[in-house]
């Protein structure tokens, strides 16, 4: 990256400065110099220099932690003695100790189970309803869809913190709406937060936080959908629920599968959710989900060994899951650029 | 948050309908039903914690809740008292970390996208691959080994220790990639470089002002990524006056546990912090519906 040359910004100045600005292109001017074999001075390092600040972000803090906790996922300390004094506790090298003590761990799959059924409930709900409510918006004999659209989209500005208090309040029998109705009508509801409920607790805060960012980015995908496609259907007498079925969902299936991956890999890192709600409810331990567990041994535990084991275990999982995917759509969504 | 779709189209704006005969028209009762309930299942907290913000301690836990009171103002005066103002103080600390988290993070993945997709080079492939094998680590499982490197260089507990990992987004990368890619074309940096202009001049006077819509997506989504994250600043954050607000609340909520009387501070907290994003939220809502479409729709 090389300054302008001082003779430079005179010129510039006279010639094109606000060309660039203008929105439609001009056209290049026929004399300009050939593309390629310009040797401008700084053209060779100039990407590196602008790829750097990134380059040495990444390497900071993503690749370094990455491989560091590879690194302590092999390792374990060894206690001499009693523990006591300096040098009686030394990091040695432990194999894959770790992984099998990780994985085999009840306390582990308990979570990994738990997940597994979390995410059963949360991303097919949140995601149908996301495509139910991207169908709506998209037809045109609903009504109030903008006012539908905002309300829905709106508690994605709502972090999961202050969306799991809202939602604990409103859980809790003493300050609920809903109890307080219940008790007047005398039932007696079980609290949401027994530990048969407590999962659905916690899913609603999901489905509730993510059904509007998914319902957008539907939308989105149906909106670019040229409108002939089915009009001609809609002139031959197909309903609206037969063009949705037919036409419009087999056209965002691509963004359906986007958005199912991304959920997923959401739901293996719950964590913010049930930890905010953990001082309203008994029913969710330290390790209710694998995030949590690897929290607990971290932090509470101090066995950092364990818990950079389980992380590696819960990211090749991830890892497994997205790149599987990626695959499947990397063809299509680098081709734009390559000519 | 991610949003990546596997749309690679560029947006076509969808041709205006012609128009069709009234009969064809006629609201359809159960369809808008429908979209009223989510909606109203979407507000509901939202409804609820404005009216419960506004009781006292007393009423919380005795009045139905969809009732109204009177004690809003008493009750922020409260938590503005509470520890000499530390909820606002948690308040501008998230602002710092999201506002100019985000900010940083969109001008790094101005550059690094800006490079990607206008210049060839050597090991460019490479490059990008790396870097979007980033979009897919999962971030909160870095919190662990991060806070333990900042912890060697005795950062944690500091403002850097939320900030910096915050910086990087590979998605953000990826994303002003794709803008740069589209939005400006290969004719119009030629242009400027004929002109005279040198590498960094063209970059900043020619292609900031065309990727700036793709900026401006790339800032909101990753402001939100991190006023959402909680692990990190849960992590590396020990002082409370670091805190930003999801944490703070959090560690309020947990204190109500034993004192029932927290927990008016807690709904008030929580009003409070939603209210200014939400705000920005509606005012961008044009922005975002734009912005996401273009965003997600080249993505």
């Amino acid at each position: 990256m090389t300054e302008p040359r001082p003779q430079d910004a005179p010129r510039r100045r006279a010639t094109g400065a606000r060309r660039p600005a203008s929105a439609p292109a001009p056209e290049p001017p026929s004399t300009r110099a050939p593309r390629r074999g310009v040797a401008r001075f700084g053209r060779q390092s100039a990407p590196w220099a602008f790829l750097a600040p990134a380059v040495v972000l990444f390497a900071l803090f993503l690749a370094a932690p990455i491989g560091y906790s590879v690194y302590l996922s092999f390792r374990t300390e060894k206690v001499s003695g009693l523990g006591l004094g300096s040098g009686s506790r030394q990091e040695v090298w432990n194999g894959a100790a770790n992984y099998v003590s990780a994985v085999a761990d009840p306390e582990f799959l308990a979570s990994v189970g738990r997940v597994a059924l979390y995410g059963l409930i949360v991303v097919p709900v949140m995601l149908g309803s996301a495509l139910l409510f991207a169908l709506l918006l998209d037809a045109r004999r609903t009504r109030a869809r903008r006012f539908g659209r905002i309300a829905i989209f709106l508690p994605y500005a709502v972090p999961a913190v202050i969306s799991s208090l809202l939602w604990g309040f409103l859980y809790l029998p003493g300050v609920s709406p809903f109890y307080w109705v219940f008790e007047r009508l005398g039932w007696s509801v079980p609290s949401l937060f027994s530990s048969n409920l407590v999962m659905f607790a916690v899913a609603n805060i999901a489905i509730w936080g993510g059904i509007g960012f998914n319902m957008v980015v539907i939308y989105t995908s149906l909106r670019s959908i040229p409108s002939e496609l089915y009009e001609a259907a809609e002139l031959d007498g197909a309903s609206q629920v037969g063009i949705a079925w037919r036409i419009k969902i087999p056209i965002v299936v691509p963004s359906i599968i986007m958005t199912f991956v991304f959920s997923m890999i959401a739901t293996l890192q719950v964590f913010a959710e049930p930890t905010t709600l953990r001082p309203l409810s008994n029913s969710i331990s330290t390790t209710w989900t694998p995030l949590m567990k690897v929290y607990r041994d971290a932090f509470t535990r101090g066995d950092l060994y364990s818990a950079a084991a389980t992380s590696v275990v819960i990211a090749v999982a991830t890892f497994v899951i997205s790149f599987g995917f990626l695959r499947l759509v990397q063809a299509r969504a680098f081709g734009q650029e390559e000519r | 948050m991610t949003a990546v779709t596997a749309r690679p189209d560029v947006v076509v704006p969808r041709a205006p309908r012609p128009s069709t005969p009234p009969s064809r028209m006629r609201p359809s009762a159960p369809a808008t039903a429908i979209l009223l309930v989510g909606a109203a299942y979407c507000l509901l907290p939202v409804v609820w914690v404005v009216l419960a913000a506004s009781k006292s301690p007393a009423e919380l836990f005795s009045t139905l809740t969809f009732v109204p009171s009177v004690h809003l103002f008493d009750n922020i005066a409260e938590l503005s008292a509470y520890r000499q103002g530390l909820f606002w103080r948690w308040m501008l600390n998230t602002a710092l970390y999201a506002g100019v988290g985000a900010a940083l993070s969109a001008v790094v993945s101005a550059m690094a996208g800006y490079a990607l997709a206008k210049y060839s080079f050597r090991g460019k492939t490479t490059v990008f691959n790396v870097l979007l094998a980033g979009v897919l680590v999962p971030g909160v499982i870095l919190a662990i080994p991060q806070y333990l490197l900042l912890a060697q260089v005795g950062l944690t507990n500091t403002y850097w220790s939320v900030l910096l990992p915050s910086i990087i987004s590979p998605y953000g990368i990826y994303l002003a990639r794709i803008y740069a890619a589209a939005a400006i074309p290969d004719e119009i940096v030629e242009a400027a470089r004929t002109d005279g202009a040198g590498e960094l001049r063209t970059f900043v006077q020619v292609a900031i002002p065309m990727m700036t819509p793709g900026l401006v997506t790339i800032f909101l989504f990753q402001f939100v990524a991190i006023w959402n994250n909680f692990m990190l600043p849960y992590i590396m954050l020990g002082d409370d006056r670091l805190f930003p607000l999801t944490v703070g609340l959090s560690g309020l909520l947990n204190q109500g546990a034993s004192q029932p009387a927290m927990y008016t501070l807690v709904v008030t907290g929580a009003l409070l912090s939603i209210v200014p994003l939400v705000a920005l939220f509606l005012l961008l809502q044009r922005f975002w519906q734009v912005d996401l479409a273009a965003g997600a729709v080249k993505a």
